[in-house]
């Protein structure tokens, strides 16, 4: 266990420690416990941080099934540290955003800390996993801990509605994924990412990659809102604030595009991969931008435009792993400048975006909407915040001089290397692109002056405005710096993050180059970039002054035919209604009717195997003589089984079926087998009592059963089984296929210090075994008792 | 379910000790003779049981105060721990260990990991049969 392990699971430990805490801290804010948890992380992660030099990556890893490959393994390189900071910092900023946020009176606050550091170390976990399958768990997590945020009001039948919509398609897209690794791990034969891009090109040669690809995009496509699944997100918003600024925009749907950049040293060579993004990408920044100019509620519009930017980052992405197609081997460097675009927009946003959201549960808070309709002229009322804001949107509009600014100049560059560099109808998309930056360049216009700006309806207003406490104000106000910081002095991360990472995602350009160094500055003189900067800026006052004429027209037009959301609630309600179709169908709830579809699948399933295979086997020769005594047990047992067969009353087949168990336990005792004949009388003798227990409650054991068809059936089942059963004990029992594992166990005072064999089988070579098993036991009694005590609890209602 | 039947009353109030020592005894002998956590847990579950058939089940609650579904889920927890134990020591999960240290009065003893675990299962065997016993008996139609 490495200090990388123990800050993953610092998180952890602190989803139950905070309910525990909550119960004897009520004077104090629950936030001010959590908050030690990102803090303490953020300091740690940023002891890595240099911004001279780039940090060592570095490795450590802990065996956890090792058998399957699959060991948790830490690897914190600079993309890693990046998203570490992200969401250790953003996080930090977030929870003291949200003590101020959140009523201590009103929420069960220990429940939202508890999500929130459940959602925060599983978003380390995934970020700092090398390996896949530890990565796809942490993955999942990040799903189920954002469904219990997103549903944290879940009296609301909205919250529900977006938490259900937000898991349903984040884990279809996770499942996806899964299959992916396996694909990879198939090619491969290792679930370490540093293992598959050292490979390099022998898996790539593997048929079965391309599929591999698709899968793994799938599920990044669905995790970062990509066009057609961004429609989780608006609904998303149901959350509190605090929530959809820290998943929403800093974390969560930022997972994609990790995994994306993570993945991309092994897929990047791929014209499929850097096509399939690009394309992705590109269609989801315009369809997001164009989509958030229809919102009036602040949030949705933001959810829209995190979406379209969420799809600028991949097109960048899909633009820079073109790179490293050896078509385009000397324009490889031009390229890599989209990488480093792409990263730095990535930090940009997590800026702004922040922010705007912080600034948006402000106006919420303190005006009671957020609404555009109902905003309004609240600008000398509210003037940190209007600042703050304006900070936020215009870095987000790519104004200077704000950070957005730059990357966003360096959106446009790469947008053209592209069309530069392949045929002539490419160049639709840095048209595409030129064009979604003026829709961006409007809503960013909409949430500063439809809000702030124009005349103050005070009637429409819940509350009377006036300015946040400082404490609300104080991250993003952090941000903002931030923002200007980061315009001002892109050194802070360029040689520690960005020129390291884009070195990391494409190691084979690099090998080349060994001397290339990233630059950005903040001017970077008259080109085709600023002209394009300055041509959406006018084209997009105008559009933003007559917002009213046109957006009402073209919106009504679009929402009646172009709806995935229809497609998604009408596809949720047919597959509801086909799976309670097909469950109708065999739950009749006759206990009978159960056991028949049992015993009749293990019937076909087991004889047919046997069948089939020809596995039967019947060798007596090896035989122990029988002697008196067991002859008399077994002619006692079966004489049990036909007596319970033919007895007339409860009592007395329960009698007979208790009989059979002893007996049963008298032959452990023949054949020296003290364990189990110990355990078998005292299970016999709880599971006659727990009978006789019920007894009281069974109805009268009917004489007269009815049908001969009914009672032949059960008799062909009832035989049935007998048979498989008997051919499969005498089948087994002859075969002498493999090396008999008694061996192994003979040693078991040796290794395990023990000289009751079947004890040491039980807690120490097979530990696990026993392990699950209590699990299910114990899991077995808490179904029973919830099933007699909720009976109850309807009874009352 | 009440009896007052004082013959099994008197009987059970000897046995229930007689039981629940040598229920005890299989439980710690486990490793080297024959019993174990699972047949130690059923056999003190039995030895309730008989306490809940012979007395009545308030006045059992009164005396034994337990919770057998958090008996059970302490169980469960402690042999999970045994085994996130061993991964903290950088050894795969649910590594068992064993030594012998030599203790006033018992002489050499064999100190094995193996009885936390073996433990876990007990009261995880313990706490599940008896809540499933308690709450099918309490079940009042």
């Amino acid at each position: 266990m490495s200090t990388l392990h123990l800050a993953i699971l610092l998180p952890f430990v602190f989803v139950v420690i905070i309910p525990l805490l909550y119960k004897y801290t009520t004077a104090i804010h629950t936030g001010w416990i959590a908050l030690i948890v990102p803090v303490a992380l953020f300091v740690y992660f940023a002891g890595y941080f240099s911004i001279y030099d780039a940090i060592e990556p570095i490795k450590v890893s802990v065996p956890w099934i090792p058998s399957i490959d699959i060991h948790f393994t830490l690897y914190l390189d600079s993309l890693s540290l990046l998203f570490a900071l992200l969401i250790t910092g953003i996080g930090s900023l977030v929870v003291l955003y949200s003590i101020f946020y959140l009523s201590k009176d009103r929420e069960r606050l220990h429940l939202f800390y508890a999500y929130l550091m459940l959602f925060m170390g599983a978003m380390l976990g995934s970020v700092l996993s090398d390996n896949l399958l530890v990565l796809y768990t942490f993955w999942e997590l990040t799903s189920v801990s954002s469904f219990l945020l997103i549903a944290y009001w879940y009296q609301r039948q909205r919250s529900r509605y977006g938490a259900q919509k937000a898991m349903y398609i984040t884990m279809t897209g996770g499942f996806s994924m899964l299959l992916g690794f396996i694909i990879l791990y198939v090619a491969s034969g290792t679930f370490s990412i540093r293992e598959i891009i050292a490979m390099g090109d022998s898996v790539s040669t593997h048929y079965l990659f391309i599929p591999a690809m698709f899968f793994i995009l799938l599920g990044a496509f669905t995790k970062s809102a990509q066009f057609p699944f961004h429609i989780w997100l608006p609904d998303a918003m149901e959350a509190p604030t605090p929530i959809s600024a820290y998943l929403h925009s800093a974390t969560m749907v930022k997972a994609g595009v990790y995994l994306v950049a993570r993945m991309t040293p092994i897929f990047g060579a791929l014209l499929e991969w850097s096509w399939t993004i690009i394309v992705v990408g590109i269609v989801t920044l315009f369809w997001g931008s164009f989509n958030a100019l229809k919102q009036y509620d602040l949030k949705a519009l933001l959810a829209y435009s995190t979406i379209s930017q969420l799809g600028l980052i991949m097109s960048l992405l899909g633009v820079g792993s073109m790179g490293m197609n050896i078509r385009f081997e000397n324009e490889s460097l031009l390229f890599m400048g989209a990488f480093l675009a792409a990263i730095f927009h990535l930090i940009n946003h997590s800026v702004f975006k922040g922010s705007l959201f912080m600034m948006v549960g402000i106006l919420d808070h303190e005006t009671g909407t957020r609404d555009i309709r109902k905003l309004g002229g609240i600008m000398h009322l509210m003037p940190i915040s209007f600042t703050l804001t304006m900070v936020g949107a215009f870095s987000m509009a790519g104004l200077p001089p704000f950070s957005g600014f730059i990357s966003k100049e360096m959106f446009f560059t790469s947008m053209l290397t592209l069309s530069e560099n392949n045929s002539s109808w490419v160049n639709i998309i840095p048209v595409v692109a030129w064009i979604a930056s003026i829709f961006t360049f409007i809503y960013c216009m909409i949430i500063i002056f439809k809000s702030f700006t124009g005349t103050y309806h005070a009637n429409l207003l819940e509350r009377v405005p006036h300015e946040a406490p400082v404490g609300m104000l104080a991250s993003p106000a952090t941000l903002s710096i931030l923002a200007i910081a980061l315009f001002l002095f892109p050194g802070l991360v360029v040689t520690s993050i960005l020129e390291p990472t884009v070195k990391g995602m494409a190691p084979t350009v690099f090998a080349k180059h060994p001397d290339w160094h990233a630059h950005i500055t903040a001017w970077h003189g008259l080109n085709l970039e600023l002209f394009m900067t300055i041509g959406l800026i006018i084209i997009g006052i105008l559009l933003f002054l007559s917002i009213e004429k046109w957006k009402t027209p073209i919106f009504s037009l679009m929402s009646k035919r172009y709806n995935l959301n229809q497609i998604y609630d009408k596809g949720m309600i047919n597959l509801e209604k086909f799976g309670t179709a097909v469950t109708r169908s065999y739950m009749t709830g006759s206990t009978t009717h159960y056991l028949t579809y049992i015993f009749c699948f293990l019937i076909i399933t087991v004889l047919g195997t046997l069948l089939v295979t020809n596995s039967f086997y019947l060798d007596t020769s090896n035989d122990s003589p029988i002697e008196w005594y067991e002859f008399v047990l077994g002619i006692a047992t079966v004489a049990a089984a036909v007596f319970v067969l033919f007895s007339t009353s409860r009592l007395m087949s329960i009698m007979g079926i208790g009989v059979i168990g002893f007996t049963v336990s008298l032959f452990f005792v023949i054949f020296r087998a003290p364990d189990l004949a110990l355990t078998q009388l005292v299970v016999e003798t709880i599971s006659t009592t727990l009978f006789l227990l019920c007894f009281y409650f069974l109805p009268k054991l009917k004489t007269s059963i009815t049908s001969l068809k009914f009672k032949l059936t059960n008799a062909i089942i009832a035989l049935g089984v007998g048979t498989t059963l008997t051919l499969i004990g005498l089948s087994a029992y002859g075969h002498r296929i493999f090396v008999p594992i008694a061996e192994y166990f003979h040693d078991s005072y040796k290794l395990a210090g023990a000289k009751n064999i079947v004890n040491s089988i039980l807690v120490d070579f097979r530990a696990f075994d026993t392990m699950l098993e209590i699990v299910v036991l114990f899991s077995a009694g808490i179904g029973i008792y919830t099933l007699i005590k909720l009976r109850h609890a309807g009874r009352n209602d | 379910m009440k009896f007052t039947d004082v013959y099994l009353q008197t009987a059970t109030k000897i046995l229930v000790f007689i039981i629940m020592t040598f229920s005890i005894y299989v439980l710690f002998a486990g490793h080297n003779n024959p019993g174990g956590g699972f047949i130690g847990g059923l056999i003190t579950a039995s030895a309730l049981i008989l306490l809940y058939i012979a007395f009545d089940l308030q006045s059992v609650r009164d005396i034994i105060p337990v919770d057998f579904k958090k008996l059970g889920a302490t169980g469960v927890l402690i042999a999970l721990l045994t085994g996130v134990a061993s991964l903290v020591l950088n050894i795969p999960f649910l590594s068992q260990a064993y030594t012998y240290v030599d203790l006033p009065f018992l002489g050499k003893t064999e100190l094995a990991t193996a009885m936390i675990f073996d433990l876990g299962v007990y009261l995880a065997v313990l706490g599940t049969t008896m809540t499933i016993i308690t709450s099918i008996s309490e079940d009042d139609i």
